[in-house]
């Protein structure tokens, strides 16, 4: 448990400093905008819109956080299946192992 | 409390501890990936026909596989989950002032192998590009093959090195994360020099891009390395006749 407080402290030490530099006006920007369209831009390619824009308003904030909960529902269903396998999955399982 | 229910316990708490508080913060949307149009239509095109080998063979060992053996199906769902999730999460990197993801393919390629692997990025930066303004479908290709194809084959083979070499498990775990990310910037890196250069010598734009990317890239792939290490421990520790099945190695041995 020491470690995993140990741990916790580091990653919060983490995000307060970038909490403080975000106060401070850096602009967090991707690094696809800092280097990969900065780069192309210089050698005369631009980016162009997605094909559906959904880069509107909050409305992008929306579809991260439904894919972030969608992909968390699915990865815990799953997990739970595994951890808790059917007894006749593990059976075939060990069987396969034995084989 | 037992050994394995605090080592659970205290894994939820480091993982789950720090999203929660970065939720907190507000925040825009960092796509990683090559956007958009960037890449001329010739280069787009050659990208898409060398990924698309791999994608096949991936898709080829799923539909052969997932009849066989009964726990493939939750594995696939479960890394596809992961490897969406992981690659869209933005982490800001302090020193670096900027922002990007990790890519979670190590996780898919140690679990279910490189190929199928292939095939659970391209789902998920096909779904990004779509809907999320992440990436782009010209650039499905080049993305798929930096992420998906560099990612997985450098993070398994790295893996299967190591293991030779007789590292223990969470060791292997970490550096199939490190290279992961390191493989995936470093392809990318060059998909881009060879994309935008026209005239201009290949090399010294190659090393232009990847020295930029580097402040940001360095550490996330130390952290993609613990993330794939947490992943490979839990699994471990939860279900070793899982590992051991995948790679048919004895328990001892894979506890070792």
């Amino acid at each position: 448990m020491r470690a995993s407080i140990v741990l916790t402290c580091l990653v919060l030490i983490f995000l307060c400093t970038v909490y403080a530099n975000a106060e401070e006006g850096a602009k967090w920007v991707g690094i696809d905008e800092a280097v990969m369209e900065k780069i192309a831009s210089e050698h005369g390619r631009e980016a162009s819109g997605p094909l559906i824009n959904t880069d509107q308003g909050d409305l992008l904030l929306f579809l991260f956080l439904l894919a972030g909960a969608i992909g968390g529902f699915i990865a815990g269903y799953y997990y739970r299946m595994l951890m808790e396998a059917k007894p006749e999955i593990k059976t075939r399982v060990v069987n396969q192992n034995a084989n | 409390m037992d050994k394995n229910t605090w080592f659970f316990k205290s894994t939820l708490l480091v993982i789950f501890t720090p999203l929660g508080i970065l939720l907190l913060f507000e925040t825009n949307a960092f796509a990683m990936h090559i956007s958009e149009g960037i890449l001329p239509l010739t280069w787009a095109v050659l990208w898409y026909l060398l990924m698309i080998p791999f994608l096949g063979i991936g898709i080829i060992q799923i539909r052969k596989r997932v009849k066989k053996e009964p726990y493939l199906k939750p594995l696939l769902g479960l890394s596809s989950a992961l490897v969406f999730v992981i690659s869209l999460m933005p982490i800001p990197v302090p020193i670096a002032g900027t922002c990007s993801h990790p890519c979670g393919t190590a996780i898919s390629a140690i679990i279910l192998g490189p190929f199928m692997s292939v095939v659970v990025s391209f789902c998920a930066l096909l779904l990004q590009a779509l809907f999320l303004a992440h990436g782009g479908l010209s650039t499905l290709g080049s993305n798929t093959l930096s992420m998906g194809v560099a990612g997985s084959f450098a993070s398994y083979g790295v893996f299967l090195l190591l293991r030779k070499l007789r590292f223990s498990l969470p060791v292997c775990g970490f550096m199939a994360g490190l290279m992961a990310d390191w493989a995936t910037y470093s392809a990318t890196a060059m998909q881009l020099a060879l994309g935008v250069r026209g005239e201009e010598a290949f090399l010294p734009l190659f090393s232009k891009i990847l020295i930029a990317f580097i402040p940001t890239q360095l550490p996330l792939g130390v952290l993609e390395g613990f993330i794939t290490l947490g992943v490979i421990t839990v699994l471990l520790k939860r279900r070793p006749d899982l590992i051991e099945f995948i790679y048919g190695l004895r328990t001892q041995e894979v506890r070792a």
